[in-house]
């Protein structure tokens, strides 16, 4: 092989290098019109919360199990838009006969009250009056339940009666058939308002309350409370309605949010919780980097130490290659957890192993007497072997990792593998160019350099 | 002369008795701590709350906390001091609310900051239980199937099954002794078995059989060259490939162990469970797996 192509290849690996070395730490040269990637970092190291959700699907066909999920996962989506977060991640999930809902909230400050607003399960209905002698019937029955002891009232003929709601009774409209509430502007008036958007079953169920109620109330009641008390002018079709009302602007959002969340189809039950505040996070983060640096530069001078002038190769190209593995890092994107940091120092452990084989094997070629350039292809081709056995079984426990595991798992799985990838690419084309570039120069003769 | 050239002759199977019977008073020492002791499985199997608090001015004592926190009911707290100001508390799966409350209570007399926060069900904990299992089964299998193919075209003296079956028994040797000493550091030290330390073991099975690949691949191509009968190729292939892997585990070793002093909470017993992991894993590929072989083939009359 000619020298001039090792040449080329080492002048394209500088290059490559040198904007892998921009890309991973711009702040260094300030290139200008260089993109300025930031790590995507995971929330045990930015801060965040982690939340499962278990849906309570047993009044759901099961069927209809899916679109409950995802309907479910649409709404809380909604509710955690509205904290602002930058890219939350709301997941369905099925684990054998489990359906669970993810949601992951990055760099939130308060989880307790994204908690809490996700949490919540309203239940929206629509009520409609009660005939004249129905709210008689309870008006006349409360007044008899009154001042009595519980004892005593039990006694009475349908006491319970006198639990009911005088003036309202349940219908049939409830948060299941609410598509979306959102606010608007009367055109007019300039007034506030909310606009409700009902599915096709729930047009159907509105237009026929809204025939049998005009000039009546149709109050919306949230967990029981009234929250409205529109009046119906006209029966309406098409399943949009609208509340009118003297409501601020906030007022009228509040409003809408609440219909929005009452619109939950199954009710949810938070499982698992995993929060971690920012200090903590950054605290984590310095931390893993400060291990990462130390660890890199006593394997850099074990490397020098103990194999001369090929570990002066081998430490450049381990730092290329820590260059490559993370601005690779910043390009798929790859969200940087803890145990990924992890798995990214732990695969510099392994990239050294490639060389520390090349180079133990290259050693003994040139103690068996033969020529420099021959040492290193014979001492590349003998190492090759064992190198890939060796990485491709941890590659493979690296799948399995990943295919079966959680988010910490995934994220160690995802880096070690990065980097195993990386590293054997670094052996065979970074350190094996290093070494050509050697050949029939003077250094090449001068034996304590090399063994 | 560099330390590479000292030409390594080591005669690992001469003493072969005692290395095994080295591994097996370790192996029967963990089996009968993980017996008596037994497992501390960290939240992430059992369920579990962890909250991890940093005072701002002064940290109460263990029993000022305690005594505060007697009104939930929280079963066995337990209450460990982080740093000069912070505290992790762990115990049962509480509910978001009793977790505010402990909250409130807690900063009651010096305003706290919340650092970290996990509660996690019981259901999941017995899940991740169910996969882990899995995992663990699945990453041993394909292994050493693996070994199995890569050195198919092995067939004299030893097939490459056997090959497979050695190492299957080194990988077994190389995550019950991390498991022991794990158990006793649990019983004594409170150390848990978290998804970390599982993350770790299973790295050291694919770092252990590294090593052992390399041994391996060596006797492959030792047994072309024909040198000598299978015993002396073994050990030969053995001190040829041993400044090699003591150098590689060293360089592992020093980016780990930096990652154990430096590396924080979550990866502290995560770098130790590979350190000790890549310990044994190095030593039961040297002194181990290949002897394991010559031993099995003379037992057999093979050789």
């Amino acid at each position: 092989m000619s020298k001039r192509r090792t040449y080329i290849i080492i002048g394209i690996i500088f290059i490559l290098a040198f904007f892998a070395g921009n890309l991973v730490y711009p702040q260094l040269l300030k290139l200008p019109y260089f993109p300025e990637i930031p790590f995507k970092l995971g929330l045990d190291l930015q801060g965040g919360t982690h939340l499962v959700y278990e849906a309570d699907l047993s009044s759901v066909e099961g069927e209809d199990y899916n679109s409950s999920m995802q309907g479910l996962r649409d709404v809380i989506e909604r509710r955690v838009n509205l904290f602002g977060v930058q890219e939350p991640i709301v997941q369905t999930q099925e684990t054998i006969g489990h359906y669970r809902l993810i949601v992951e909230l990055a760099g939130i400050k308060n989880p307790a009250e994204a908690i809490e607003m996700i949490g919540l399960t309203p239940y929206l209905e629509f009520k409609e009056q009660r005939l004249e002698e129905e709210t008689q019937k309870i008006l006349d029955k409360q007044k008899e339940v009154e001042g009595k002891t519980f004892e005593e009232i039990q006694e009475i003929e349908n006491w319970q009666l006198a639990l009911e709601d005088p003036y309202f009774i349940s219908t049939r409209l409830t948060g299941k058939y609410l598509k979306k509430a959102e606010i608007s502007l009367d055109q007019t008036t300039f007034k506030s308002l909310v606009l409700l958007q009902f599915n096709d079953e729930g047009a159907e169920i509105f237009k026929e309350l809204t025939s049998r109620n005009i000039g009546k109330p149709l109050p919306i009641y949230i967990d029981d409370l009234p929250i409205s008390f529109p009046t119906v002018q006209e029966t309406i079709s098409g399943g949009k309605a609208q509340i009118t009302g003297s409501f601020t602007i906030d007022e009228a959002k509040t409003l809408a949010r609440n219909l929005n969340a009452g619109a939950l189809p199954v009710p949810i039950i938070l499982i698992s919780q995993q929060s971690v505040g920012p200090t903590l996070g950054l605290i984590s983060l310095e931390k893993s980097l400060k291990a990462g640096i130390l660890g890199f530069l006593v394997v850099i001078l074990f490397m020098i130490l103990f194999y001369r002038l090929p570990g002066l190769l081998a430490s450049l190209a381990l730092g290329i290659y820590a260059a490559l593995v993370l601005s690779l890092f910043k390009l798929i994107p790859i969200t940087l957890t803890l145990a990924g940091v992890g798995g990214f120092i732990l695969s510099i452990g392994m990239a050294v192993d490639a060389n520390v084989l090349i180079f133990s094997r290259m050693r003994e070629e040139l103690k068996q007497g033969k020529d420099f350039a021959q040492a290193i292809e014979d001492g590349f081709n003998r190492a090759w072997s064992s190198i890939k056995d060796g990485n491709l079984t941890t590659l493979l426990v690296a799948v399995i990792l990943f295919s079966f595991g959680t988010s910490f798992i995934k994220g160690f799985a995802l880096t070690l593998s990065i980097g195993i990838l990386i590293s054997m690419f670094s052996a065979i084309f970074i350190t094996k160019n290093f070494l050509k570039f050697f050949v029939r120069t003077k250094l090449e003769k001068i034996k304590w350099l090399w063994v | 002369m560099a330390l590479g050239l000292i030409t390594m002759n080591v005669s690992f199977l001469k003493y072969r008795k005692i290395y095994f019977i080295f591994s097996g008073i370790l192996i029967l020492a963990s089996i009968a701590c993980l017996f008596v002791f037994g497992l501390n499985p960290g939240i992430d199997f059992t369920g579990g709350s962890i909250l991890e608090i940093e005072y701002k001015i002064e940290r109460p004592s263990n029993q000022a906390m305690n005594s505060s926190l007697s009104d939930f009911d929280l079963g066995e707290i337990h209450l460990q001091p982080t740093g000069e100001r912070g505290v992790i508390l762990r115990m049962r799966n509480i509910s978001e609310e009793t977790h505010q409350e402990i909250i409130q209570k807690l900063g009651e007399k010096d305003e706290i900051e919340e650092l970290r926060f996990e509660s996690i069900g019981p259901v999941i904990g017995q899940e991740l239980k169910e996969k882990t299992k899995i995992v663990v089964l699945l990453s041993i299998l394909t292994i050493v199937l693996y070994i199995a193919f890569a050195f198919r075209k092995l067939s004299w003296p030893a097939k490459s099954w056997q090959y497979g079956i050695a190492s299957l028994i080194a990988l077994f040797h190389d995550v019950l002794i991390p498991l022991g000493i794990f158990s006793v550091l649990g019983k004594f030290y409170g150390v848990q078995i978290t998804i970390p330390v599982i993350v770790a073991l299973l790295t050291v099975l694919g770092y252990s059989i590294n090593n052992t690949v390399v041994v391996f691949d060596r006797i492959r191509e030792n047994l072309l060259k024909k040198a000598g009968d299978y015993q002396e190729i073994v050990d030969k292939s053995l001190n040829q490939t041993l400044t090699r892997s003591i150098s590689t585990s060293l360089t592992t070793l020093f980016v780990l162990i930096s990652i154990f002093i430096l590396g924080g909470e979550t990866l502290k017993y995560f770098s130790l469970a590979l350190i000790l992991g890549i310990i044994i894993g190095t030593y039961s590929s040297l002194f181990l797996v290949s002897p394991l072989l010559v031993s099995w083939l003379r037992w057999r009359k093979k050789i």
